[in-house]
C-alpha cells in the first residue's frame, strides 16, 4: 500500500454512545446476556488489537441530575434526564489509532442496534493549544486533564 | 485517483492495520510460509483496490481479503505445470475445507501467535526480526517501517525480503515453539518489542531524542501480545514498563527539545492515566503468582518512580532491592550502573562510586556514554570537580545523540 504521511499513532478518539428512547425500548426485547456477550466480544477485540485505552458505561439517566446554567443568577439543579433531549449519552470508549479511518472502522464494528448512534471525537492534545503554550492555565489544564484521567 | 478510490484506499489501510496480521496469519497456516502468505494477501489488497470502489467495501473486509488470497493460492498451485504431490495435496485440502460465507470467517488467535513467533524466529538477525514484526504483525507498510527507523525505503524493503527468504530457506515451520523452547523464544519476542520501544524512548539515531511514533507502535504490539498470551507475567510486565516510561514523555523534553533527566522532570506533567494503566498491567503480572522476571522487575522499579511525589520521597531502598533482584537474573552492566545510581540515592555517592569503578575496571560498557556520565555526577557530588568535568566531557564525546551530547557538555561547564 502507498505510504501515508498523515498517520500518527498517538491520536486518541472518544467513541460516545448515544441511544434514543426508541433504541432503549427496542433493546428491552433483546436478552440482556446477549447484549453483554456482544459488547464483551467487541471490547475484547479492541483490547486484543491494542487500541483500547479506557472506557465506561453510564448508569440510567434517572439516577443522574442536570445542572442548568441558562438562568442568569444561579445554576438550576434538576433530577433525572434532560426533559426534551432524545439522545442519551450512555457510555464511552477511548481508543488510540493511527488514522481517522481506523477510528471509523472500529466505531462501525460496535454492536449497537437501530436507534443508536456512536459519535466519534478526536481528543485534543497540547498541539491544539500550541498558540497558547505559554499560558499558565493552558499548561495547568493539561496537567489537570491528565490527573483526572480524562486526557 | 477519484474521491471514491481514495476513500476505499483509506478504509483498506484501516482494515489492514486492524486485521492485516490476522489475514496473513491464517494464510500462513494454510500455505506454511509467511512470505508467500504475505504476497498472496498483498495481491488480494490489489484486487480490493480495483473492485471495492465499484462494488463497495464488503461487510467483513478481512474475510473478503482472506477468501480472495486463498483462492489465489489454490489457482497458483493448479497452474503449475508440474504439480508435485505436496502442492496437489495442499490444493485439494484447501478446496475441501468448506469456505462458507465470508462473513463467518473468524481469525484464530493461535495463528496470530504463530505469526509473532515466526517473525521473531532466532534464525533471523535482530534487525530483521524488528522489521518483519512491524511489517507483518504491526500491519505497517515497508515505507512506514523505513521511516520509523530512518533508513531508505529500498533498504527496508530489501531487509524484509531477505528476512522472508531466510525463513523459507531455513524451512522454519509456522508454529509456536515447543514447551522446552517457549520461555526463551518468548523472551526473544519481548526483546524485539522492547527494542522498538527503547528506540522510541531514547532514540539512538536522528536529532529527535524522543520518538513517540515508535514507542506507540511498541505499546500497541505489547498490548496485542498481552491479549494473545494473558497467562505470561513477563508480557504484562513489559506492557507495564512501557506504560510507565511513556507516561513521562510529556516531561522528558524541555521546550528547546533537549532531554530532561528524571530528577529534574516536572512530575505534574506525567500522564496519570498512563501510569494507572501501568499499575494495572503490573498487578496483572503479579496476580499470576509466578514471581518477577526481567521486565516485571524493571516495571516495579519504574512504578516506584511513577508513584513517588518527588525524587526525595522516592523509596530508594526498595529500588536498590529490586535492582539487586534484577542483577541476579541478568549480568547486564547497565543494570549494575542503574543499581549504582539507586545506591547513591539511598546511601550516598561513595558506595555507588565503588560499583561504578568496579564496572569500569572490568572494562564494561567501553563505548557507552552512560558510565562516564554517571561517574561524573557521582564525583561532582563528592566535590571532586576536576575529575567530574573530565568524565562528563568523555561522556559527551561518546554520546551518539546530539541532544544528549549538549546536555552533558552543559553539565560539565556548569560544574
Amino acid at each position: 500500500m502507498a505510504p501515508v504521511d498523515r498517520r500518527d499513532p498517538n491520536v486518541k478518539y472518544m467513541l460516545i454512545m448515544r441511544a434514543t428512547d426508541e433504541a432503549i425500548e427496542a433493546s428491552r426485547a433483546v436478552p440482556f446476556e446477549e447484549m453483554i456477550n456482544a459488547m464483551g466480544a467487541y471490547n475484547e477485540s479492541l483490547i486484543k488489537a491494542g487500541v483500547l485505552l479506557g472506557g465506561d458505561g453510564l448508569s440510567p439517566p434517572e439516577e443522574g441530575f442536570v445542572v442548568d446554567f441558562s438562568a442568569e443568577d444561579e445554576p438550576i439543579v434538576t433530577d433525572g434526564p434532560y426533559g426534551e433531549t432524545h439522545e442519551l449519552f450512555n457510555g464511552f470508549w477511548i481508543i488510540q489509532t493511527a488514522t481517522k479511518e481506523e477510528a471509523i472502522e472500529w466505531a462501525s464494528r460496535c454492536p449497537l442496534g437501530p436507534g443508536n448512534k456512536l459519535e466519534v471525537r478526536r481528543i485534543t492534545d497540547a498541539s491544539d493549544f500550541a498558540d497558547f503554550a505559554d499560558n499558565e492555565y493552558v499548561q495547568k489544564e493539561e496537567v489537570w486533564r491528565k490527573e483526572l484521567g480524562t486526557e | 485517483m477519484t474521491a471514491r478510490t481514495t476513500d476505499v484506499q483509506r478504509t483498506l489501510e484501516a482494515v489492514w492495520r486492524i486485521e492485516g496480521a490476522r489475514v496473513v496469519a491464517s494464510l500462513a497456516r494454510m500455505v506454511g510460509d509467511i512470505g508467500l502468505a504475505e504476497d498472496l494477501a498483498q495481491d488480494a489488497v490489489v484486487d480490493a483496490l480495483a473492485q471495492w470502489p465499484e462494488a463497495g467495501v464488503p461487510r467483513n473486509a478481512a474475510a473478503w481479503l482472506t477468501a480472495v488470497a486463498r483462492r489465489k493460492a489454490i489457482d497458483g498451485w493448479r497452474r503449475r505445470e508440474r504439480l508435485d504431490e505436496r502442492y496437489r495435496a495442499m490444493a485439494y485440502d484447501l478446496t475441501q475445507e468448506a469456505p462458507g460465507p465470508t462473513d463467518a470467517w473468524e481469525p484464530i488467535d493461535d495463528d496470530l501467535l504463530r505469526l509473532v513467533f515466526t517473525a521473531c524466529h532466532p534464525v533471523l538477525g535482530r534487525e530483521a526480526q524488528v522489521a518483519l514484526t512491524l511489517r507483518v504483525v504491526g500491519g505497517l507498510t515497508s515505507e512506514e517501517v523505513a521511516r520509523l527507523f530512518l533508513v531508505p525505503v529500498p533498504t527496508m524493503q530489501q531487509r524484509i525480503v531477505r528476512a522472508k527468504k531466510t525463513l523459507a530457506a531455513a524451512r522454519v515451520p509456522f508454529e509456536t515453539p515447543p514447551p522446552e523452547e517457549w520461555a526463551g523464544r518468548l523472551a526473544g519476542v519481548l526483546s524485539v518489542v522492547y527494542l522498538v520501544f527503547t528506540e522510541g524512548y531514547s532514540a539512538t539515531a536522528g536529532d529527535q531524542w524522543l520518538r513517540h511514533d515508535l514507542a506507540s507502535e511498541a505499546l500497541r504490539l505489547g498490548r496485542i501480545l498481552a491479549g494473545l498470551t494473558p497467562q505470561e507475567p513477563e508480557v504484562h510486565g513489559l506492557v507495564a514498563l512501557m506504560e510507565f516510561q511513556a507516561s513521562r514523555f510529556p516531561a522528558r523534553l524541555a521546550p528547546d527539545g533537549s532531554p530532561v533527566l528524571l530528577a529534574d522532570q516536572d512530575r505534574t506533567r506525567w500522564d496519570r492515566s498512563q501510569i494507572t494503566r501501568g499499575v494495572q498491567a503490573l498487578a496483572r503480572a503479579d496476580a499470576l503468582g509466578r514471581g518477577r522476571g526481567n521486565y516485571t522487575l524493571q516495571a516495579a522499579i519504574a512504578q516506584c518512580h511513577s508513584t513517588a511525589p518527588s525524587v526525595e520521597d522516592t523509596d530508594w531502598d526498595r529500588i536498590v532491592l529490586l535492582y539487586e533482584a534484577l542483577a541476579t537474573l541478568t549480568s547486564n552492566p547497565i543494570v549494575e550502573l542503574n543499581r549504582a545510581v539507586a545506591v547513591s540515592m539511598a546511601s550516598g555517592p561513595e558506595p555507588a562510586l565503588e560499583i561504578v569503578d568496579a564496572l569500569a575496571d572490568a572494562g564494561s560498557l567501553p563505548r557507552s556514554h552512560l558510565l562516564p556520565s554517571v561517574r561524573g555526577e557521582l564525583l561532582a557530588r563528592l566535590g571532586r570537580m576536576e575529575e567530574a568535568r573530565a568524565d562528563l566531557t568523555t561522556a559527551a564525546a561518546l554520546a551518539q545523540n546530539a541532544r544528549v551530547r549538549e546536555v552533558l557538555l552543559a553539565r560539565a561547564r556548569a560544574l
